[in-house]
């Protein structure tokens, strides 16, 4: 135990040689993911013809980059709150559900219909779309608070806490829309996930905006220094006079409200929402930004922006693989060895094997 | 192999030229180390005088950066703890690394499971497990888990773990900081008889006593490099102690110069002194503690006294907050308070160093300074952040007027030794200005000098007005320092005296539960 302690305290020795601010910049935990990522652009470049081309349609940008983009900015989102959840020793795996949750509820509430007044037809929806919005949000804020009640209040495991939600939510949300696909007809709805705002994707702004408030709650309060500080020893932390319960509440209703995010924004860009397969298995892919962005799951240490890289290497990975035309029988393959090598990358025992094999 | 002639002549274990660094800062240098069969030899030195640096090294926890390790003539450089166990090199560590949740049987053997037919043998398991214990002459039901067993038998299935393994080495690091006399005695015993039976032993202890009572050989260690090997009944006591702490012993005018450095930070002043800063009446909890009455004073030390389980740990949690008390009255000041948690008694100005710095006081990953600032930051709340110029000034000023020695403010306080992380822990409460210190067991398995450093700070502080609440196993201790005290038994109060009214030979008395 005190060997792996030891492990993790003491700064990877592997770049100690060359120039001193060199070395620094290699140990920075954020260049392996980096690197990660800039592997998959090169490839796309030399093997994706016009990857990296971007031209202005209908008066925005357009190209395989804002694709990415734009798809991957609900895994951001579920990203971010993961990472402070994953933080404090939890994970939270109920996401997927707490997406098709806010997703059935918004498009159940917005619904709509195209009508002809005057001889000019108009979309109109059931209850104003702001309402529904935020009926949406407060389900998933709803869902949050119920597994932060479960692991701060009663104290249940994380996973087995937020697997009851998984696995009830979804059939929740399968409940709400009688097990179909609810299509909604509302214009102004398609904005917030397929929307465009000075020629970039409008849910690129969300997420963007949901990362600097996270920043800035880093910066302007001592919620980073609390998280990590629980994460890594709880007991001691409330010994230190910490809320450790209301901090780990607090992690969760932010998760699931990044999660109804995502949600809103997955059915407004599918322009319906699924509860079978909407958010499916999100949970996961976030879980997996996390860890690939070099938050460890073991709690305490915890980065923002790794975490978005991860899910902007989960997403380019994706699209990779599908203009390269693979097969999609073999793409969960190809995926889970290029996760595979990355997460390798980062353990410090196969590190350590590495440098003994070459001395 | 000539081992008649041998093992005076040839030492099982033989370290030469051991160099090790962290991160730039040098550990050990150039240090040598030689081990015979049959002997108990013990390692001392003061905190960070590289000793746990040094049994690191040697059981393949760290690489070392030079020298050489030989095992019975043979180089050996082991790689984990792992094969150090299957060259014959066992440890105990100073803090228990066990599993708490797992059986006494299942701690002794994880890992190595005896196998009947490719399945785990859960009776030989269980038989040999009693059989190491009652070694130690302990008789447990080896099925129970772990933790529902004292810390003190929870070190002795440590050692049963050591001894299980077929070992030539046998490493204890500050195996008895835990024990009381008698377990340390039971200790005794079995080391004395594994020496008989040619055993190579490693000890590392702080307390002079045992290591006269029990090693043949010193070597002594000073800031990472090697003083000198002698035989114990060719070292004075006196002459141990100056060859750990070198020609400067504590600079008591410069821990004066700290403390009065810091009372100026502190509200308190001395004129406060002798108000009465905590009442309790019928405080207590069912099953925890009987009610018991208490007044702390400012400017006064209160020593609770009393063996481990005696309820003395358990009062101190219950004046924090940390458990919750279903008796009596609590007055702060002459407010009346309930303290449902921590963060309720930091508000009304109470601090508590816990006596397991690992579990309940460092957060080993975060740097000296966020170790510092956290219980101040909490009681700050979220939103009201300190600046990070002002915690850097906090920091800064703790780590001079206490003397931490880190690298810089931004080492992972994991990285400092037990006495530094403990000066860190104290710092952190200092730092919310506490009417009241509670210290439980503040100089558990941390060396001489800084004990005796964090003792005068502490009388320093209460000088200034401060209440202190001072627990610890070492009773000259809690006499030396307490203006009053309270002997605990069997999770009751048996007695309180001023200073001067007992001894150590009374104290032990009513403790023993003999009227003195």
């Amino acid at each position: 135990m005190s060997a792996s302690m030891d492990s993790k305290l003491i700064p990877d020795t592997a770049a100690r040689a060359g120039s001193p601010v060199l070395a620094g910049l290699l140990r920075h935990p954020l260049v392996r993911p980096l690197a990660a990522l800039a592997v998959l652009l090169l490839i796309d470049f030399l093997l994706v013809p016009g990857f990296f081309k971007l031209e202005i349609k209908d008066g925005h940008l357009y190209g395989a980059l804002i694709d990415i983009i734009n798809r991957a900015a609900p895994l951001m989102l579920a990203a971010l709150g993961m990472t402070l959840v994953i933080a404090t020793r939890g994970v939270d795996i109920s996401v997927g559900a707490v997406v098709a949750i806010s997703g059935a509820v918004a498009a159940i509430l917005i619904g709509g219909k195209m009508v002809v007044v005057d001889g000019v037809s108009q979309y109109v929806s059931n209850v104003p779309m702001v309402w529904a919005l935020c009926a949406a949000m407060g389900a998933a804020l709803l869902c949050g608070a119920w597994n932060g009640l479960l692991v701060a209040g009663l104290g249940l495991q994380p996973i087995i806490a937020t697997l009851i939600l998984m696995v009830a939510g979804r059939g929740l949300a399968q409940l709400l829309t009688d097990g179909q696909i609810v299509t909604v007809y509302y214009k102004p709805f398609f904005f917030l996930g397929g929307g465009y705002l000075f020629g970039l994707p409008f849910s690129l702004y969300i997420a963007a905006a949901m990362f600097v408030l996270l920043a800035l709650l880093m910066k302007k309060t001592a919620l980073g220094l609390f998280i990590e500080s629980v994460g890594i020893n709880p007991v001691a932390s409330r010994l230190a006079g910490i809320r450790t319960a209301a901090l780990i509440f607090f992690v969760y209703m932010f998760c699931s409200a990044c999660a109804g995010l995502a949600g809103l924004m997955i059915a407004s860009n599918i322009k319906s929402a699924d509860a079978n397969n909407a958010g499916l298995l999100l949970e996961l892919d976030a879980i997996l930004a996390v860890t690939l962005g070099g938050t460890s799951l073991a709690g305490g240490k915890f980065s923002l922006v790794g975490s978005v890289i991860g899910a902007l290497i989960i997403q380019t990975l994706t699209y990779t693989i599908y203009s390269l035309g693979v097969p999609p029988e073999v793409n969960m393959v190809v995926k889970s060895i290029v996760v595979f090598l990355v997460c390798l990358s980062q353990s410090p025992q196969f590190r350590r094997m590495l440098r003994m094999s070459k001395s | 192999m000539t081992m008649s002639v041998g093992t005076q002549a040839r030492p099982m274990l033989e370290l030469s030229g051991i160099h090790k660094a962290f991160a730039g800062v040098k550990a050990l240098t150039d240090v040598g180390l030689r081990l015979f069969p049959g002997e108990v030899h013990t390692l001392m030195g003061q905190n960070g005088a590289g000793k746990s640096t040094l049994i690191k090294v040697l059981t393949g926890v760290h690489e070392p950066d030079g020298g050489k390790i030989e095992l019975d003539g043979r180089a050996i450089a082991p790689a984990s703890t792992l094969e150090a166990q299957a060259l014959g090199i066992s440890t105990v560590y100073q803090e228990v690394n066990l599993c708490p949740n797992l059986s006494v049987a299942e701690n002794i053997f994880v890992g190595r499971y005896p196998t009947r037919f490719g399945r785990i043998d859960w009776k030989s398991v269980h038989t040999q497990s009693r059989q190491l214990l009652q070694q130690l002459q302990i008789d447990i039901d080896v099925a129970a888990p772990l933790s529902s067993y004292p810390l003190a038998i929870q070190q002795m299935v440590a050692i049963s773990r050591a001894l299980s393994v077929s070992a030539k080495v046998l490493i204890l690091d500050e195996p008895t900081s835990s024990l009381d006399e008698a377990e340390v005695q039971q200790l005794f015993k079995v080391l004395r008889r594994l020496r008989e039976q040619g055993m190579a032993i490693l000890f590392v202890t702080h307390f002079l006593d045992q290591t006269y009572e029990i090693s043949d050989r010193i070597t002594v260690l000073r800031n990472g490099v090697r003083e000198g090997e002698y035989l114990v009944s060719e070292l004075s006591r006196l002459d141990l102690v100056n060859k750990m702490v070198g020609v400067t012993a504590v600079d008591h005018r410069k821990v004066e110069a700290g403390a009065e450095a810091l009372a100026s930070e502190l509200s308190t002043d001395a004129a406060a002194a002798g108000a009465v800063f905590l009442q309790a009446e019928g405080f207590g909890r069912r099953g925890v503690l009987a009610p018991q009455d208490l007044q702390l004073r400012r400017g006064e030390v209160f020593g609770l006294c009393g063996l481990l389980g005696s309820g003395r740990t358990e009062m101190a949690r219950l004046l924090f907050g940390a458990d919750r008390a279903d008796c009596g009255q609590l007055r702060i000041e002459g407010k009346e308070v309930r303290l449902n948690v921590p963060r309720d008694a930091i508000a009304a100005g109470i601090g508590f160093c816990s006596e397991d710095r690992k579990k309940e006081g460092a957060i080993l990953e975060l740097s000296v300074r966020e170790n510092i600032i956290l219980a101040l930051q909490a009681r700050q709340g979220l939103f009201r952040v300190l600046p990070r110029k002002r915690q850097n000034q906090i920091a800064a000023d703790y780590v001079k007027w206490l003397g931490i020695k880190t690298a810089d403010l931004e080492t992972p306080i994991g990285l400092l030794s037990g006495g530094n992380q403990q000066k860190a822990l104290l710092a952190r409460w200092l730092a919310t200005d506490p009417g009241m210190l509670i210290l439980d067991e503040p100089t558990r398995g941390i060396d001489v000098r800084a004990k005796q450093e964090i003792m005068d700070f502490v009388i320093a502080m209460c000088r200034k007005g401060m209440s202190i609440l001072f627990i610890s196993s070492e009773i000259p201790e809690v006499l030396r320092c307490s203006d009053r005290m309270l002997v605990l038994r069997d999770r009751r109060a048996c007695g309180e005296y001023r200073r001067g009214e007992l001894d150590e030979q009374s104290v032990l008395q009513v403790i023993a539960g003999e009227t003195a």
